[in-house]
């Protein structure tokens, strides 16, 4: 049997709520939101750390706070959740296919909007040579153990990656009794945002090596020590360079990937560099009626643009249910001289559009540039640049009238 | 003696570099590069009384969940921090847990309320 849905929106984390709300604000009622986990939240369950909403509400939020303001909301509007159930598959036909304790479940679906978030990298995917012993949690995985589960990770511990679960974790552990031996990232530069540089690590004087990483894993049953060497601007450690530290656990910081696998089966087709699915400026994907919104189309640094997308997606779905009738998105948009990814990656040009995107580089006193070949539409300037901080950039439709092309580059 | 400091805002995520001049008894006689008033109040605090908002977990006896969310209300002076943690480590509390519970009413003399920030069920009893 097939259940017919107006909108199904495959996870209940912060980029599913906000798109829920705002299609069923827009008039859709029948919506579906599937949620693989017991609770809706997402991520935001376990970061209880504050900071969240500062964009958005103009106050600093918990993770469980700002999720509570959604799912309050959702509740109020008698949005149907359904939770513990787990998206097996999704056609090219928008047929959502669903999996619970309830058993097996297709809907067909007038527009899918895809929330499914990102994963972690884990340390086969960055290769780290030694043995396997226990200890080894990527900061996510010990981020839910502490914070969830109330199960301590370990005593003493060393941290590989800065971006901001690891520096969160290394002040939420020192917090809780362990010894922070040091936070070790490869890069010249921190990939964490500036201010979680300066509450987490320095408050605590945790040491921060940058241009260093792990090259050895020592130990049997547990984790005895892990070994840390200096690297040179191709990332390869130095000989001569190494320092051994003995600890208990290695926490992995380092990166995440849109979770896509659902949406690789319907044929959506990803951009190599984010990991999401390429999108024209409703967000819509290659396929038409199905729409990417949250960390499952890039990784994020603040929530609070991750909700926004999701409602820029609902918008979106919600005239795709009304229309049915796939807009033409004809100028392509290219990330030029140090940028590394532009956001969307298509786009029609008749509208108020933002772009997102990150820089390679970190980079005092710069100018981002949007040029139609040698003619430039906009620039806008900043007293710095980083790579951890995603960059948001406004184009009004009168702006790209009648371009042919896109660029956004850096002007050097 | 004036003295200065670069101080990383850590109101918002822009994480302003600001520049703090101050003379020996801590009087703040200029903030450079803040881009709010939030800002500003920060360096002048940073110099002066540094204060930080606290989050941790409580436990929870007979909850769905082992452990509940908290934060403080407000942010405390830095050197009560360890303290605090320590007396946030005595408490467990019996499910079910409101949101917004107000579980320590003033946290070590500092003013500040310790509250939850989700709330945690009793588990169904069989």
């Amino acid at each position: 049997m097939i259940i017919n849905k107006d909108l199904v929106i495959v996870g209940a984390g912060p980029a599913g709520l906000a798109a829920a709300i705002e299609a069923k604000k827009n008039g859709i009622e029948d919506i579906l939101v599937v949620e693989r986990e017991p609770v809706a939240g997402g991520i935001l369950n376990q970061c209880i750390h504050d900071g969240f909403g500062i964009v958005k509400f103009n106050e600093a939020l918990t993770g469980p706070e700002y999720a509570r303001k959604y799912i309050d909301e959702a509740e109020k509007l008698q949005i149907d959740i359904v939770t513990n159930t787990m998206v097996q598959d999704i056609s090219s036909n928008r047929e959502v296919t669903t999996i619970s304790p309830n058993g097996i479940k297709t809907y067909k679906a007038g527009a899918v909007i895809l929330a499914m978030g990102c994963r972690e990298r884990t340390r086969g995917a960055i290769c780290i040579p030694g043995t396997r012993p226990a200890g080894v949690f990527t900061a996510g995985v010990a981020q839910n153990l502490v914070n969830i589960r109330n199960i301590m990770v370990g005593k003493k511990v060393v941290i590989l990656g800065s971006g901001d679960i690891g520096l969160i974790m290394a002040r939420r552990l020192t917090l809780e009794g362990a010894e922070v031996l040091a936070v070790v990232e490869k890069l010249p530069y921190s990939s964490g945002l500036q201010r979680n540089i300066t509450q987490c690590l320095e408050d605590f004087n945790i040491p921060l090596l940058l241009s260093h990483t792990v090259t050895n894993i020592e130990g049997h049953e547990r984790v005895k020590s892990v070994t840390v060497a200096k690297v040179n601007e191709k990332g390869a450690p130095i000989r001569g360079t190494s320092i051994r530290f003995d600890c208990d656990t290695l926490i992995l910081s380092v990166g995440l990937i849109p979770e896509n696998e659902v949406a690789l089966n319907a044929g959506i087709i990803l951009d190599n560099v984010t990991g999401g699915a390429s999108v024209d400026e409703n967000l819509q994907t290659n396929i038409p009626g199905i729409f990417a919104c949250g960390n499952v189309l890039q990784v994020h640094d603040l929530v609070d643009y991750v909700s926004a997308e999701g409602e820029l997606a609902a918008k979106s779905a919600v005239s795709y249910i009304r229309n049915s009738k796939p807009i033409e998105s004809e100028v392509m948009v290219k990330a030029g001289k140090g940028i590394r990814y532009v956001l969307p990656q298509t786009i029609s040009a008749d509208k108020d559009i933002t772009f997102s995107m990150r820089v390679n580089n970190p980079s005092k006193r710069k100018t981002i540039v949007f040029k139609d070949g040698e003619k430039r539409l906009k620039k806008k300037f900043f007293m710095a640049l980083n790579p951890a901080e995603m960059v948001r950039i406004e184009l009004k439709s009168h702006e790209l009238k009648d371009i042919s092309g896109l660029e956004v580059c850096i002007d050097e | 003696m004036n003295k200065s400091r670069e101080i990383v805002c850590i109101v918002c995520p822009n994480g302003c570099r600001m520049n703090v001049a101050y003379e020996g008894n801590n009087k703040v006689t200029l903030v450079e590069n803040a881009s709010c008033k939030k800002g500003e109040e920060y360096a002048v605090n940073e110099i002066q009384f540094p204060k930080r908002s606290i989050t941790s977990t409580v436990g929870v006896i007979n909850g769905v969940l082992p452990l509940v969310s908290v934060r403080t209300d407000k942010p405390i002076p830095k050197e009560k921090i360890a303290a605090a943690l320590d007396e946030i480590k005595k408490i467990r509390l019996e499910a079910p847990v409101t949101f917004h519970q107000v579980i320590i009413n003033d946290l070590l003399g500092t003013g500040a309320k310790l509250i939850s920030t989700k709330e945690v069920a009793e588990l169904e009893k069989l």
